[in-house]
Formats: structure tokens, sequence, C-alpha cells
């Protein structure tokens, strides 16, 4: 019965997905695992040359390349944002989802970030925080104009309002 | 008024008397090294002396600097101080910005009539610093500044004039026979075991083998004599009661003479926690800013049916003693406590009756305890020695009895104005958080909580560790529960009735 059935929370996915794009990025930043995995691996071939470690380096392989071809697709589909008048609203996370509801009212700061990776390809992550040191709410991945855009409207919002329940 | 005018009130200077307790303090903290250097040298080498007294004047003269170099003021809307001759550091904290006043009194600063201030501050931003310390100003002065500082009217309020004693209305003191508590708190075990080892490490620093004391050793060669579990059995007997011993001493030392009050300011009323036999402290919490209230019972002292309460509160320090308002008491005592701080009923706050939780939690509580028992088991029977296999056998009955009593603790609910949750097994915490302190609500489900059709709520708040959560709640219970707690805050995303998933 119930107890075999995914049971979602009652809540709508949020309005918004992050840029397509965003699927590059991830892929690109799990690249490195290949050599963090693989080269300790190359290294012992080279070495000791065992017979074993071919196989653990084509399965190695194997493993991060389909990571990298399933799991930024999901995570795609999952992410997911939206602001309203009285909330910012975001869903994320692959094994562990997280949907996180700040009201407007208490946001603090509103940052945006570029990394390198995401300089190149032309996206940004909104980071608004609230006064908790666990409050902060990100949307990574975001379209670097839709995240300008995005900020300033946030800022504006919340300049007028007062009082953050510290 | 920008952190740097020159106008407004004046810079003051931290009290004279350091010029003597700061130097006297580092010289203190030299002492055991000097004792070395005199024991292992032989007698009046005018190099040693030498060395020694160019270590003093660096020491008196370090202090004189750093008396020079300190001042603070306190304006209309911030507290600033400023620090460093070759470093200059200056900090300034906005006054609506204060959350805390902690006044310490070390026994050195207690013989010069002297007390640290320590302020603490709910951080606006990374670049404001969140708090300051005054090591040291008069005892007088720190009252003052600690009644100034908690005043939440500082516009209003001209900052020379001082503030009148206010009334202070007794919400709870020390009865001594909350001493049967002090054994049952694994910190005072610990600072046992901490003060054992700086004990054994000045001995072993001084050049003395414990076995040329003669007791120690007549006693050693009497228990090596000894079967093997007459000397285990003897020397578990010493170590306890040298724990119970210390941890009474300790609990002594701490809340001598404590004393929990409310004091009626201009502009808001604070909790005032003062204790210490050697030590003096004093805590001050802004009642405005106080968040709610945390029912803490490590294992030991939920046996012992005692507990703790502390505050929630922005600004308090983190260590083991952050924010306790009483000792380890009685359990009603505590929850009395909350109530008496947070002026509610216990029934409204940590005493509500709370609701339990789904069976699945009781599965996954059980699950997370047994299955690394369990690998632990299989590892050592594994690669193990032969008897620790079979010895560790014992850990999977304890995992069951751990997952279950966890399972037990579970439990939630919303009252008018509060946010209760409560969990932990080895150490049952009971929080009753205010709703108008929730800055955000957190839904979070892993793979096999999806399964489990549970989610966790976490309420994220300024104060204390930044977030509380409610766990392993059903799914539809969890957004609701969400939804309550901050009303309206998740309405708009609630997926409608009819549109849901049909229920079995």
């Amino acid at each position: 019965m119930i107890s075999t059935m995914n049971v979602e929370p009652p809540l709508r996915p949020p309005a918004h997905r992050v840029s397509p794009r965003a699927v590059r990025w991830w892929q690109l930043r799990a690249l490195p695992w290949l050599v963090v995995l693989g080269a300790p691996q190359l290294v012992m071939l080279l070495t000791t040359g065992a017979p074993v470690w071919p196989w653990t380096l084509a399965a190695t392989v194997v493993g991060v390349l389909a990571y990298l071809l399933v799991v930024p697709r999901i995570l795609f589909r999952i992410h997911r944002w939206e602001i309203t008048d009285e909330a910012v609203y975001t869903l994320s996370g692959w094994l562990v989802r997280e949907w996180r509801i700040a009201p407007i009212s208490r946001v603090q700061t509103v940052d945006t970030q570029h990394g390198p990776l995401q300089q190149l390809l032309k996206l940004a992550t909104v980071t608004v925080t609230t006064a908790s040191s666990r409050g902060a709410v990100k949307i990574a991945g975001l379209d670097a104009g839709d995240a300008a855009e995005l900020a300033r409207t946030l800022t504006e919002t919340t300049q007028a309002t007062p009082g953050d329940a510290t | 008024m920008t952190p740097g005018d020159p106008a407004g009130p004046p810079w003051r200077r931290l009290d004279p008397r350091m010029l003597v307790v700061g130097p006297l303090g580092s010289l203190g903290r030299l002492l055991p090294l000097v004792l070395i250097l005199m024991i292992t040298g032989g007698g009046a080498d005018p190099a040693r002396i030498g060395i020694a007294v160019a270590a003093a004047v660096v020491v008196v003269a370090a202090g004189v600097v750093r008396w020079r170099t300190t001042r603070y003021r306190i304006t209309a809307e911030r507290v600033e101080l400023h620090t460093g001759w070759l470093r200059r550091q200056r900090r300034s904290v906005p006054r609506d910005r204060i959350r805390t006043v902690d006044l310490t009194a070390r026994l050195l600063h207690r013989a010069f009539g002297l007390s640290v201030v320590q302020v603490g501050a709910a951080s606006g931003s990374p670049l404001e610093s969140a708090g300051l310390s005054l090591d040291a100003v008069s005892t007088a002065e720190a009252d003052l500044l600690r009644r100034e500082l908690l005043s939440r009217s500082p516009a209003d309020a001209p900052v020379a004039a001082a503030p009148e004693a206010p009334e202070a209305e007794p919400l709870a003191r020390l009865d001594w026979s909350w001493l049967r508590f002090a054994p049952l708190t694994f910190s005072s075990i610990a600072g046992i075991g901490a003060i054992g080892a700086t004990v054994f490490n000045l001995v072993d620093d001084l050049g003395v083998d414990p076995r040329d004391i003669g007791a120690v050793d007549d006693a050693a060669d009497r228990l090596g004599a000894a079967p093997l579990w007459l000397g285990v059995l003897v020397v578990v007997t010493v170590l306890l009661v040298l724990a119970v011993v210390g941890s009474l001493l300790l609990y002594a030392e701490r809340w001598y003479d404590y004393r929990l009050t409310r004091e009626a300011g201009d502009g808001g009323s604070t909790l005032r926690v003062k204790r210490g036999l050697l030590t003096r402290r004093s805590l001050s919490v802004s009642e405005q800013r106080l968040r709610g209230a945390e029912i803490v019972e490590p294992l030991l002292l939920r046996a012992g049916r005692g507990a703790q309460c502390r505050a929630l509160s922005t600004g308090l320090s983190a260590d083991a003693q952050g924010g306790a308002l009483q000792p380890p008491a009685p359990r009603g005592e505590a929850h009395r406590v909350a109530s008496a701080a947070l002026r509610a009923h216990p029934a409204e706050i940590t005493g509500a009756p709370l609701r339990t939780h789904p069976p699945a939690a009781r599965t996954r509580r059980l699950t997370r305890a047994v299955v690394p028992a369990a690998v632990v088991c299989a590892g050592l029977f594994a690669v193990g020695p032969a008897w620790a296999g079979p010895l560790s056998l014992l850990l999977l009955p304890l995992a069951v009895l751990l997952g279950l009593d966890r399972y037990a603790q579970l439990g939630h609910e919303l009252t008018a104005r509060f946010l209760v949750t409560r969990q932990g097994s080895l150490v049952r915490r009971t929080v009753a958080l205010q709703r108008d302190g929730v800055l955000g609500m957190t839904v979070r489900q892993s793979v096999f909580q999806r399964r489990a059709g549970v989610v966790t709520v976490e309420a994220v708040t300024a104060a204390g560790q930044g977030g509380y959560t409610v766990l392993d709640v059903a799914a539809a219970d969890g957004v609701a529960l969400a939804d309550a707690t901050v009303p309206r805050l998740l309405t708009p995303f609630l997926v409608p009735e009819e549109a849901r998933w049909p229920a079995s």
C-alpha cells in the first residue's frame, strides 16, 4: 500500500526553470572527478601492470560518463525557482530534494556570483540571505541577464521592508 | 552619524587598573614556563635573569601600549572600539543590533574590581562584526554599560545620563539540592578528564615520573599483584569517585549564587543570569529579542529526571554553557524557568503535549541506528581479532534500543505563538521557537524519505543554531505544519486539494 509508493509533499514545483545551459555547467563541474578517480588508477596500471586496473579504469570512465549524461539532465528537470510579491520559493537537490521558502519581508541581502565556468557559459548564481545562518536561498545556473534582473527586482522589493526578526 | 564621525561623545579608555591586571595575567600564563626555567636551571645564572627581566619588561610594555591604544565610545547609534598600535582594528556595532551583554570577572579581575564586557550582536551583513569585547572596565562601569547598551531606545535616551538602577524581579535561584544533578552532566565529566590531563601533563612537564612517588608506586605494586578484575574495579572506582567529586566542585564553582532575574528598562526588559564562585558571570539577554527556549536533557540527566533550560537568541556564545538560563535542575523547574522567561504557560511551550510521528519514522530511526552498527559488526567479524566479532554483537541490541528511543522522543506541536519540536535520545532537545521569529521554511526529502512518505521540516531562524527541524513527519502533515507556522507563506505553492494524488 502506501509504504511502497513514493509520496512527495503536496507542493507544486516553482514556476521557472533555470537556464538550459546549466546542464553543460553541471557536466563540466563533474568532469574533474574523472581525473581525481582515474589518475591514481592509471598510475597503478602503469607502475604495477596488474590485470585488475584496466577493468576498474574502464568502470570509472563508464561510471563518470553515465553520471554526466544522466544526472545533470535530472538536475535541470528538478531545479526550479519562483519569486512572488511575498516569497522566494526554490526547489533543488537530486538525492535530497529541498523546497525552500523565504518571505520577501525577511530578506537581508541579495548577491549574484559568477564563477569562472559560469562566466564561460554566461550563467550566474543568485543567493538570497536572511538573518539566519542556515536561511540562504540559492538559485544556481540562472542565465546571467535573468540573474541581474532578478537581483535588481529583489533588492527593490526588499529595501522598503523593515524588521528582520533577529 | 558615520562610524568615523569626529563629533559625538568623547572616547573612553579601559580602566587604568588594567595597567596592572593585564601584565599580571600575561605573567600568570607564563608562570609554568618560569617555574620550569627555575627548576631545570642551576640557580642565578646572569643570562637567565636577563631573559626573565627582558620578558617582564616586554609584558609590561605590551600592557601599557594596549591600554594606551584601546579606546571605545558609545554614540547614539553605535558602539565603537579602536584597538592596536601596529595593527589597528576598528570595530563598530550598531546599537539596535545588540542582543546580549555578558559580564565576566575572573579571579584576578575581581581582585581589582574589574569586569570584561562582551557585547553580542546580530550581524546584519558579513561586513559588520558580530560583537565586541571590552577587557576590562571597572565593575561599576560594566554594570552601567550593560544597562545602557540594552536599553532599546538609544536615540531619545541621553548617553551620558546613567540609567536608574531598575527594579529586578526574581525568577529563579539556586537550590543546593540540585547538586545531585552535577555528576549526571557529561560536560562536567569531560571537565574532570581535562583537569586530570592537565595535572598529568604538569607532573610530566616537571620531569616527575608518577612511579617515583612512593605511595603511587606502592599502590601500583599491590594492584599488579591482585587479579586483573580487581585491578580494573579499583581503577574504575577511583576514576568514578574523582569524576563525581570534580563534577560537584565544578557545579558549585559555576552556579554558586545563581540568580535569574528580569529587569525592566526603558524600551524593553532584559533577562539576567548571575552566577559563579571564583569567576563571576552575568549574562543579560534582551527580552524583546528572545526567540524561544530550549530544554536540553543529556541521557544521564534525563534518567535522573533533570534538565536545563537555555535561551534562544542571537548574540549568544556557542559554547556548552552559551545561553544557559539555569544550572542542571529538576525537569519541572526547567519547564517553569522556560515558562517564566517566555511569559507563556508551559503547555504553550516546552511542556506542550506533542504529536507523535508516523510509524515510518520509527522504521527510519531503527534503520539508521542498526545499519551502521551491523556494518561495524560485519567489519569486525571479517578483519578484527577473533574476540572482537562476537563482542561487537552487543552493539546490535543497543542500536535497537537507541533507535526505538529516538523514535519515542520525536514529537512536535504548533501552539498559538510557538512551534514546539522535540528530538534526540543521547541528548534530548525540546525547542519552543517563537513563530514570529521564523525567517523561512525548508521542506527536505531524501530518496529514502520519499519511499517512506515522510519529510523533514525546518524552521529557519536567526537565533541559536539557525534552524530547528521537525524530523520525519508525513509529507502532507509536514507541509501543512510549515504552512500553519508562518500563515499564508506556503499557501500559494500548495497543490490544490482535489488535484492531489488520490489517497489510499
